[in-house]
């Protein structure tokens, strides 16, 4: 494939999904990848995702995570999704700013099911909620774990590595103790 | 019958004066059955330690189990993270004594370059750990080597201290030796009622 065809390429996709979103309240530009980019609000995720499936054809998801920009900041978390278009060989990615620390958009695991474990991942590492989403729970790390990793603010060698495991084996040694006592 | 002197044939062929200590140690150093724990790209080594090129069977450690009911050597091989320490604190509590743990590679080690929130940084914080091999992975003619240590470990080991507790001085005779000497067999033995993961 040529600069030459790429280009082509990029520019249908960009004019294709322009058109299509042209109803909702979003930019459109390409990325300096070469992916059609759609810039939107949060509240707007949903809507957009949902034109692009069933008018887009882009019957694919690829990508679902988030950007912590740094603590602190007004517009901290940015959304990332990423579709795919088998039908017209075309990939597309929306962003969306989200504001606050502790951010929460609408799921689309009711569009593409498999969205289920990015979801997860992405509240699991960043913290990020999913309105709607049936089973958001932690996906990498334990149970009780009370910090997301990914974040900025989050230190590399982590807060209380071991509080877990400390905890289960004070349980286990007492239960051990009493089952003792009661011989 | 007349009577049977222990130098005549059989007998003379057949019996060999030894302390009980150093056959009951002879048979465990040469009979280590592993728990391999493959945790990451260690497990590779010891696997191929376990094969024929370099044939762990040449030091009677060759028959792994993968149950610790039935192991008496507890490799962890590789990055232990958090999530995995308390499986493996649980296999180390169903192996039955005498057991002996080796630590295998920089990440079971110390935490290696894996300096994270998610990664035990040396799994003696929650095991107690008879022999440390160093290496990313270590080779696993460095392996073998740690488990030879491990054997002249286990040769100094006082396994009989128990049975013959009742008899006064039997092993020091009066000049303190045995309480120089290292001496797994009273770190490990445990009194009525002491708790698991007392040994750490």
């Amino acid at each position: 494939m040529t600069d030459e065809n790429n280009e082509v390429a990029e520019n249908a996709t960009q004019t294709r999904v322009s058109e299509l979103l042209s109803s909702l309240e979003c930019t459109v530009t390409c990325a300096y990848d070469g992916m059609a980019s759609v810039q939107c609000a949060p509240e707007l995720i949903h809507a957009i995702c949902a034109k692009l499936k069933t008018e887009g054809g882009f019957e694919g998801n690829t990508l679902v995570t988030a950007i912590d920009h740094g603590a602190g900041l007004e517009q901290r978390f940015e959304m990332v999704y990423q579709f795919l278009s088998m039908e017209h060989t075309q990939r597309v990615r929306v962003r969306a700013m989200t504001t606050g620390d502790d951010p929460e958009v609408d799921t689309i695991t009711d569009l593409w099911p498999g969205t289920a474990f990015s979801e997860r991942e992405c509240f699991d590492l960043l913290g990020v909620r999913f309105a709607g989403h049936e089973n958001l729970r932690r996906i990498l790390m334990p149970e009780g774990f009370e910090h997301h990793p990914l974040r900025k603010d989050f230190p590399h060698i982590g807060i209380e590595p071991d509080k877990l495991y400390q905890k289960w084996d004070e349980e286990r040694r007492s239960a051990f103790a009493e089952k003792e006592a009661g011989k | 019958m007349g009577q049977v002197s222990l130098t005549d044939a059989p007998f003379s062929e057949s019996f060999a004066a030894t302390n009980l200590d150093w056959v009951v140690n002879w048979a465990r150093k040469n009979s280590l059955w592993p728990m391999p724990l493959g945790l990451s790209c260690c497990g590779i080594e010891l696997m191929a330690m376990f094969g024929p090129k370099f044939d762990l069977a040449r030091f009677g450690a060759e028959a792994a189990r993968f149950t610790p009911r039935q192991c008496d050597l507890l490799v962890v091989a590789g990055t232990l993270t958090w999530k995995m320490a308390q499986a493996v604190r649980l296999v180390y509590d169903q192996m039955p004594e005498p057991k002996w743990v080796m630590s295998m590679g920089v990440c079971a080690s110390t935490g290696g370059m894996y300096d994270t929130y998610s990664v035990v940084q040396g799994i003696d914080s929650i095991l107690p750990v008879d022999v440390y091999v160093p290496g990313c992975p270590p080779r696993p003619d460095a392996v073998i080597d740690s488990i030879i240590k491990l054997q002249d470990r286990i040769q100094l080991e006082r396994p009989t201290r128990d049975l013959l507790e009742g008899i006064p001085d039997y092993h020091d005779m009066g000049t303190g030796a045995a309480e120089r000497q290292p001496n797994r067999a009273v770190i490990q033995k445990k009194k009525p009622g002491a708790l698991i993961g007392d040994d750490i």
